[in-house]
């Protein structure tokens, strides 16, 4: 095996800092609570409309629901990246220790899991039953395996009479509506992680489950708006440059992609004002309070992280998108820089959590700075390095694309 | 027929049940919650084992007294008879089988953990005789004028 | 011994074990050994650190790398040492080149020359893991690799650790780290290897100035249970309410 500090490689340290002190926790534990918060986002701005009936969402339900699950699958792709045993990682659901936040994963994942999956399967049963059938018995491998598929996913549930449909739709609404509370949980669970470790002065504080959980709703419906956008423009550009017709004019599904955009920011814009709230009560509460470890971490919030939190996650992941947001007559391109500017927010969000929380040392009289590994010269900077982040980052991209293959959400009626 | 509403859940049955057979597989017979209880207390017991049978390296002045008593003798009787032989010597593990000789540290590193002046009040450091070791005799071993198995006496 | 006796006896009449018998048995057991061996719940390990002996010569961590193998040339180690300065204006210099594992040579703290008139304090402190009696590096590990013994000494399992580094995270006294070679997650162990043979831990029988003792507080005529309870002792950071086991005599408001 390789001989190696984990850690070392990408530490700097400053004054006093105890010998075994690195930054342990790098880029893939910001990208984990990230990947979560995008599938927990994703999956409330579905279930709004399954369950409140938010009729105008109906076109953006679907996508972000399927969307949802690609992003379900990447997410413990991160926590794989960092174990130092990936191979062990089955162990969570082996042997869980459920004194641990990180346990619930095993469970709270499986469950959320389960019922994504089980939703869409409602979603498309009728689908799946129909192309099973349009696929029997035709010529060609393509058609084999498509069939194959097809079948496979009934699980032997032809019936897709009025009444069993019915039916369907009543367990979609069902599913939709526990989905939300266990969504919340899975994504509140990833703040109680950092939360409840009383040994980071940062960390420790009760609201930061809550303010993972809205901060993952606006991050989750930032990035569902943002590629229904991209897909959208992809469709006219598609629209225009082909000869033959097409069902829909450009402008129509212009008409169509701003209109829904106009109606979803309005839920971005609210739960943005909840995340920006609760943060800036938890950063007033400490000052006010002024613990002993106040003086540190003034040090960071204030001096060392300054440009990070208030430049970088504030104005630009915050206030200037919720500016162009709420600005009237809203147009693709500006609508792209905000939703850009506030998945960038979020992000910043959670480095300033994971890494700003190792910024300082236990002793608190020393400071660690993280020097992301940009070019990997080995295992250890490819993963928790500039490259590993992006291979998480273009995953569900490439993961939605194949599931988009077999259950298509983007279909207009 | 039945509701296919169900049809689902047996899929997730039959998932939690591949993963149950697994972990009876994979998982130790002896895991379990032991004297501190679930919180505290949850692990392999046969772990605990493992770690008691761990290798002893330094086996302190009493395993090199039997072998050695006239060295033995001769640092219980100075000022460095606090010293364990083990720290300049290396740890014994099972010498004179493994390994057949020690390696003697006469680095001047050594003396100088104790011996540099560091005038520090509050602390037994400064009442110890002391050197700068960037002025005293640089270049030279502490061994060539004093013999650390009789400290008090000058030369050997 | 009336107790290993019995359990001997207990050992002869299952005859299949008697082929097996280590022949430790017949040696005679200093009390502790005894104890250690029998009455594993009546034990309870408990660590003291006396500032005031410490002249941080570092041979403790020296001895401690060699014998638990943790590479001697990395900078993470089981147990440090470490240097406080503290000025006649009121300020505070620390340090810790490579955990005090040379000793400390160099008047310099942090690279700053001092006047040796200008200190008020200066004395060594040596850490170790404090086997907390509420360890949260326990209480947040996700698969159970890392436990408390009945003796209070915590412990991992190299072969079950997954390597999440959480318990690295929840420990305020940054005792742990992960394996340069196993890469799973490491802490001192009180040498329980040693402990249960009736040995003291490596640094104890390394340090030259008896700044550091192990003993077993459940025992009240243990030397290092008497000091326990008949001292100023104090123990670090409390208001974590880990309820440390480390006891430090000359424990100072700037020891971090």
């Amino acid at each position: 095996m390789d001989v190696y500090v984990h850690g070392l490689e990408w530490t700097l340290k400053e004054l006093f800092v105890y010998p075994n002190e690195f930054i342990y926790w790098s880029i893939q534990i910001v990208m984990y609570p990230y990947m979560t918060g995008l599938v927990a986002g994703a999956f409330v701005l579905s279930s709004l409309y399954h369950v409140f009936g938010q009729e105008d969402l109906k076109d953006l339900a679907k996508f972000a629901l399927v969307f949802s699950f690609a992003l379900l699958i990447v997410a413990p792709m991160p926590l794989m990246f960092h174990l130092q045993h990936p191979m062990r990682g089955m162990e969570v659901f082996f042997t869980p220790h459920f004194t641990s936040a990180i346990s619930a994963f095993g469970i709270v994942f499986f469950s959320y899991s389960i019922i994504v999956a089980t939703e869409i399967w409602f979603v498309y049963r009728k689908f799946f039953v129909e192309q099973s059938m349009a696929l029997k018995g035709k010529e060609g491998l393509v058609n084999r395996i498509k069939w194959l598929i097809y079948t496979a996913l009934t699980l032997g549930a032809y019936d897709i009479s009025p009444e069993a449909l019915h039916k369907d739709e009543k367990a979609i609404k069902i599913l939709a509506g526990v989905g939300i509370p266990v969504a919340c949980f899975l994504h509140g669970y990833a703040g109680f992680i950092f939360g409840s470790v009383k040994a980071n002065a940062l960390w420790m504080t009760p609201l930061m489950p809550v303010i993972f959980i809205m901060s993952a709703i606006v991050s989750g419906i930032a990035l569902c708006m943002l590629t229904y956008i991209i897909i959208m423009e992809w469709r006219k550009f598609r629209i225009r440059t082909s000869k033959k017709p097409w069902e829909m004019t450009a402008e129509e599904v212009g008409g169509v992609e701003l209109d829904l955009m106009r109606k979803t920011s309005k839920y971005l814009i609210g739960f943005m004002i909840a995340a920006i709230t609760l943060e800036l009560l938890d950063l007033v509460f400490r000052g006010y309070t002024a613990v002993k470890s106040w003086d540190i971490l003034r040090s960071i919030i204030y001096g060392k992280d300054f440009v990070n939190i208030f430049i970088k996650q504030y104005t630009f992941g915050n206030l200037i998108p919720f500016i162009m947001l709420l600005l009237p007559r809203p147009t693709v391109k500006r609508l792209v820089i905000a939703l850009s500017l506030v998945l960038f927010g979020v992000f910043m969000m959670r480095w300033n959590v994971v890494i700003g929380g190792q910024a300082f040392s236990l002793t608190f009289a020393g400071y660690m700075h993280y020097k992301i590994p940009v070019i990997p010269h080995n295992m250890q900077t490819f993963k928790e390095g500039v490259t590993g982040a992006l291979v998480i980052g273009i995953m569900p991209f490439v993961l939605f694309w194949g599931i988009n293959k077999i259950v298509p959400s983007l279909k207009y009626k | 027929m039945k509701s296919h509403v169900l049809r689902p859940l047996w899929v997730v049955i039959a998932v939690i049940g591949l993963i149950l057979t697994a972990r009876y597989f994979v998982v130790p017979p002896d895991f379990g919650v032991y004297e501190r209880g679930f919180m505290y207390g949850f692990h392999r017991k046969s772990n605990e084992k493992e770690w008691e049978a761990f290798k002893v390296k330094y086996r302190t002045k009493k395993y090199c007294q039997d072998c050695h008593p006239d060295k033995y003798d001769t640092i219980m009787s100075s000022k460095h008879h606090i010293i364990q032989c083990e720290n300049c010597h290396g740890p014994a593990i099972d010498h004179p089988e493994n390994p057949e000789k020690l390696q003697i540290n006469k680095k001047r590193s050594l003396c100088i953990r104790c011996h540099t002046y560091l005038p520090y009040p509050t602390s037994q450091r400064a009442k110890i005789k002391g050197i700068d070791p960037k002025e005293h005799n640089t270049g030279m071993e502490c061994v060539t004028c004093h013999n650390p198995h009789k400290p008090d006496m000058e030369g050997w | 011994m009336r107790q290993t006796r019995r359990d001997f006896l207990k050992t002869i009449t299952r005859g299949a074990l008697v082929t097996a018998l280590p022949l430790g048995a017949f040696k005679f057991l200093s009390p502790r050994e005894a104890r250690a061996s029998v009455e594993s719940t009546k034990v309870r390990w408990g660590f003291l650190v006396d500032t005031f002996k410490c002249v941080g010569c570092g041979f403790c961590v020296k001895a401690c790398k060699l014998e638990n193998e943790v590479p001697y040339d990395t900078p993470v180690t089981r147990t440090w040492v470490e240097r406080y300065v503290i000025l006649k204006n009121g300020r505070m210099l620390a340090d810790t080149p490579m955990g005090g594992r040379d000793g400390f040579t160099d008047p310099k703290v942090q690279e700053e020359e001092i006047n040796p008139k200008d200190i008020a304090k200066g004395f060594f402190v040596p850490k170790l893991c404090n086997q907390c009696e509420n360890p949260p590096c326990v209480q947040v590990c996700p698969v159970g690799a890392t436990y408390q013994r009945a003796d209070g000494v915590v412990l991992v399992d190299r072969s079950w650790c997954i390597g999440c580094g959480y318990c690295i995270m929840a420990c305020p006294y940054g005792v742990r780290f992960f394996h340069p070679v196993y890469h799973t997650a490491e802490k001192c162990t009180f040498c329980i290897h040693r402990l249960v043979k009736g040995m003291n831990t490596a640094c104890v029988d390394a340090c030259p100035f008896g700044a550091r003792k192990v003993g077993n507080l459940k025992d009240p005529n243990d030397p290092v249970t008497q000091v326990i309870l008949n001292q100023r002792v104090a123990v670090l950071k409390p208001e974590y309410g880990t309820k440390p086991q480390v006891y430090y005599i000359g424990l100072d408001e700037n020891v971090r």
